[in-house]
């Protein structure tokens, strides 16, 4: 354990990332959704979530399979609701989301055009 | 790190620096397109720039291409032009554009000669321009000498996760030493656009930029039949997880990083308000924002993707950098920066930045881009309506 420990010391990587991989990345403290960041999760899968904003970690498990650079709900969020990216809007829910289920397209639209 | 002071380039008439040392030939118009391939065929070390327009096009539209011609062949990585088209007078305003660089050009016009004779002409005058410019040496250019561009495509939300704000983590750095820099991409920043718009730095510039932004809405608007489904996001931004226009606009706002544009530019317009950050009215289409932005004198371009945006321009070299591992492992034959150990957190995004200032500079000083070595060099002009 010392000798890892001395080997990441002198290593570009984060401790945290041997130990506590990030499995899904958070811009804002705001947000109410993150991105996936591994090639997948799978349905009832204990993630770790990495907070950008204020550098700290927090669990949540999946309900879907949800692949890399998608989103999953860190709430439950009904119709109506605003999804929060980067601490902004960035669209609106038209078919109610639990915590842990996939948002994309089938259950988000723009409130654009 | 520290970062390097100079890059070695070709210096031109008129005191700007080229990464590219290139002989084009430049078709006013669609018809002359056959002319200019023979001569880049017959005479080795030039390229032909091949394109659908220039007739018959009127106002606004008429005078954009003029300007993305004139500029494109102004470009400091142009050392000299062969302009080809089928009338003497528009060739003529071409060739009188790009004079006024002091770089060689001469124009040729296809009437009342043929093809046959043009393309023999031309080409003993490009065989000329080409040796010519074959003893041009790099110098020594400060880094200030570097005009770059940006532009994300193929985007998804490693963009802007990671290979966005590796481009704006460049910028903070470099926008203190000199550099020009320009972003453009209008109806790509809807759902932020309020956001960018304090990102003006003078009310002026603000003012402006919503200006351009609501003009290019409107439009918008007026043409879509629907919600621009696969057009905005599309398909590919949705396969990569990318759900809205906002979502992919708040990404794409990321490559600016902290910095301020002093001015809004028209499309290929040159920056005329000295060092610093541009917005440029451009569309979001990956070619038709690139020629724009060579057309106004960038002489290198950043190029974040996501999915695996492939573009090239023939005069600016386009770098690509992704965040995506998927993207690296399936098509790396595409990407010149790889970024992608910031989302397992293995390279924080200031290394990352340095990574892409390293790799920009090698091919500021000559080393092929990855678009370059694969011959991607889609030229697509801006058409603004219908010809006459």
């Amino acid at each position: 354990m010392r000798l890892i420990y001395k080997i990441l010391q002198n290593s570009n990587i984060q401790f945290d990332t041997i130990f506590m991989a990030t499995d899904i990345i958070i811009h804002d403290q705001k947000d109410n959704v993150g991105v996936v960041v591994i090639e997948k999760i799978t349905p009832k899968q204990d993630c770790s979530c990495w907070i950008m904003e204020n550098d700290s970690t927090i669990k949540i498990q999946s309900m879907d399979e949800i692949p890399l650079g998608h989103k999953i709900a860190m709430e439950d969020l009904k119709e109506g609701d605003t999804i929060l990216k980067y601490g902004h809007d960035i669209g609106k829910v038209v078919k109610s989301i639990k915590k842990g289920e996939h948002v994309h397209v089938h259950n988000v639209k723009t409130k654009k055009w | 790190m520290e970062i390097p002071k100079s890059f070695l380039g070709y210096k031109r008439e008129n005191g700007r620096a080229g990464t590219r040392n290139h002989v084009i030939i430049l078709p006013v118009d669609d018809i002359s397109n056959a002319c200019a391939e023979a001569v880049a065929n017959n005479i080795k070390g030039t390229i032909a720039l091949p394109h659908s327009y220039g007739r018959l096009q009127f106002g606004a539209d008429l005078e954009l291409h003029f300007r993305t011609m004139i500029g494109t062949g102004s470009n400091p990585n142009v050392a000299a032009v062969i302009v080809i088209g089928i009338e003497p007078k528009w060739t003529k305003r071409i060739v009188d554009g790009i004079a006024k660089t002091g770089k060689p050009v001469e124009g040729f016009h296809i009437e009342r000669t043929g093809d046959i004779g043009t393309v023999m002409k031309a080409s003993k005058k490009a065989q000329e321009f080409v040796m010519w410019a074959s003893e041009k040496q790099r110098e020594e250019c400060p880094i200030s000498d570097l005009w770059i561009s940006v532009k994300c495509g193929e985007s998804d939300t490693t963009s802007g996760l990671a290979s966005n704000p590796t481009v704006g983590n460049l910028m903070d750095k470099l926008e203190p030493l000199g550099v020009h820099l320009c972003f453009g991409e209008t109806s790509e920043l809807t759902g932020a656009e309020k956001v960018c718009a304090t990102r003006g730095a003078t009310k002026e510039a603000s003012d402006k930029f919503m200006k351009t932004w609501s003009s290019y809405n409107d439009f918008i608007l007026k043409e879509a039949t629907d919600d621009l489904s696969e057009s905005q996001p599309t398909a590919g931004n949705i396969a990569g997880g990318l759900t809205t226009i906002e979502e992919k606009a708040f990404g794409n706002f990321q490559k600016i990083g902290n910095c301020k544009f002093v001015d809004v530019l028209e499309p290929a317009e040159e920056p005329k308000k000295g060092k610093g950050l541009y917005f440029m009215d451009t569309s979001s289409a990956a070619a038709e924002c690139v020629t724009l932005q060579a057309a106004a004198g960038f002489n290198i371009h950043l190029f974040p993707t996501g999915q695996g945006n492939i573009v090239g321009n023939p005069i600016e070299p386009v770098v690509k950098l992704t965040a995506n591992p998927l993207t690296v492992k399936g098509m790396g034959e595409h990407i010149d920066c790889d970024v992608s150990k910031i989302l397992s957190r293995e390279m924080n995004l200031s290394q990352a930045g340095d990574k892409l200032i390293e790799t920009t500079l090698k091919v500021a000083n000559g080393r092929l881009t990855c678009a370059e070595a694969l011959g991607h060099r889609e030229f697509v002009m801006t058409k603004l309506y219908r010809s006459a």
